[in-house]
């Protein structure tokens, strides 16, 4: 394995912290959420059944909560680009306020939140954060994921 | 052993010419027509493109020809073909009607044109012929389509 | 989007412009999952190898579309697609380049109607045609018929 200036590195991308990337926005399609749950393996109604999601508290159909990774914000006005080539998902932290409805726009936007170094079995990892909101054609903040990628 | 025994009986055979499959309805969404023709990798503006699309004769966004795979793409179950577990798909033919556009409503209803048997490499094989007809919401027929799957029996 | 083509300047054992085509195991799952086609012998290489495959194989609906586009690329938006058949005679596998080629058979008006016929095939990267079709079209006409 070629040695690489993690150090160096790091000082560069952490100049970009703070960064906003541009919107992407995207109409949420039935179809698309059906697909969806089938895909993950939830049968639950409200992601496809009308009449019963119609009879449910929600009124109508709505999206299974990840389906919102479907929907990635624009790109940076700088690319982040970290000296490894490998990446690996670090997780989520998902904060929900409104259902999300085929009908829907759902606009997002992407915060470039952090970064940080750390020693481990893989050799040196390098974290970086994400803050991303999704808002709908209401103006009204439908959810918040707080994201982190490795690269190592 | 004197002789092969055929196949199919008489009574498989009319079974399986009897056979309907279901309904299968599908609402055609823009974000769906985009996702296929990014899938088989076609680039026309026609399937993704909103402002160039209108612009075009068809005045807005239409799927590509061979979509409507996605309103009946499920293999279809044939009792009759128990046993014969294996599947080719040697080939289809379409005949196109009208424009499949995007907020149409297709609804799919498929059925047996002809069965046909014969002794292959792969053993006794079974020859057949289905044919879906698709409909759009004014009950216009869009597009039919006749496909031929050959149904063998595994090694297993 | 490219220039109209018209009948008048079609002829009888004319080319059509070939397509290629990269088909990778990504695009099987994309197609997988575009089309609702979740035959295992198109994504899973181990149930393939038991059903006495090579491997995964492409979908013969993907080969039916990229014959498809090989005929609508070539009309453009003013021509019409009204028969598409299509034979699946050899397996494709991802990580090969299929080129899809064409030849206009035949030329000829029918009920006001200006068609074109055209044998339409995919070669593999042997250049064996593993997938023979044949198309039928409908194009304008310089006489606005």
């Amino acid at each position: 394995m070629t040695t690489v200036d993690a150090t160096a590195a790091l000082e560069e991308i952490k100049k970009l912290v703070g960064m906003e990337s541009a919107s992407a926005s995207y109409l949420i399609e039935k179809g698309h959420v059906r697909r969806f749950a089938e895909a993950i393996g939830d049968p639950s109604p409200l992601f496809s059944d009308e009449v019963k999601a119609g009879q449910s508290r929600y009124g109508g159909i709505i999206a299974p909560p990840t389906f919102l990774r479907n929907c990635p914000s624009g790109p940076f006005p700088q690319p982040i680009r970290s000296p490894f080539t490998r990446a690996l998902d670090g997780g989520s932290d998902w904060e929900y306020f409104e259902p999300v409805r085929p009908g829907d726009t759902i606009t997002t936007v992407q915060k470039f939140s952090g970064v940080e170094a750390r020693q481990s079995r893989l050799g040196t990892m390098m974290i970086m954060s994400r803050e991303t909101r999704y808002t709908n054609q209401f103006g009204q903040l439908v959810a918040v994921q707080r994201s982190h990628g490795i690269s190592y | 052993m004197t002789q092969w025994a055929p196949i199919l009986t008489d009574e498989q055979r009319q079974a399986i010419l009897q056979w309907k499959g279901d309904t299968v309805v599908l609402e055609v969404e823009a974000g769906h027509v985009k996702r296929f023709a990014e899938a088989i990798g076609d680039a026309n503006p026609l399937y993704s493109d909103e402002v160039k699309a209108r612009q075009s004769r068809y005045g807005g966004i239409i799927a590509p020809p061979t979509f409507l795979r996605a309103a009946g793409s499920t293999i279809p179950v044939v009792a009759a073909l128990a046993g014969f577990d294996q599947i080719l798909d040697a080939g289809s033919e379409w005949e196109y009607r009208e424009t499949v556009r995007v907020g149409d409503v297709i609804t799919s209803a498929m059925g047996v044109k002809s069965v046909a048997t014969r002794r292959l490499a792969i053993g006794p094989s079974v020859f057949v012929v289905f044919e879906a007809t698709y409909r759009n919401q004014f009950g216009q027929v869009v597009a039919l389509q006749r496909s031929t799957l050959i149904r063998y029996r595994g090694a297993g | 989007m490219a220039a109209t083509l018209y009948w008048d300047d079609v002829k009888e054992g004319q080319d059509l412009p070939p397509l290629v085509k990269k088909p990778t195991t990504q695009q099987l799952v994309k197609y997988a999952g575009a089309s609702g086609d979740f035959y295992p012998i198109h994504y899973d290489k181990d149930f393939a190898l038991a059903n006495k495959l090579p491997g995964v194989i492409l979908h013969g609906a993907l080969k039916n579309a990229f014959l498809g586009q090989l005929v609508t690329d070539w009309i453009g938006e003013h021509g019409t697609l009204s028969k598409l058949s299509v034979q699946y005679r050899g397996m494709d596998v991802p990580g090969d380049t299929i080129t899809g080629k064409g030849r206009v058979t035949k030329r000829y008006i029918q009920e006001g109607k200006h068609y074109v016929d055209c044998e339409i095939w995919l070669e593999n990267g042997k250049g064996e045609k593993t997938t023979p079709g044949s198309a039928t079209v409908i194009l304008p006409s310089r006489s606005g018929e």
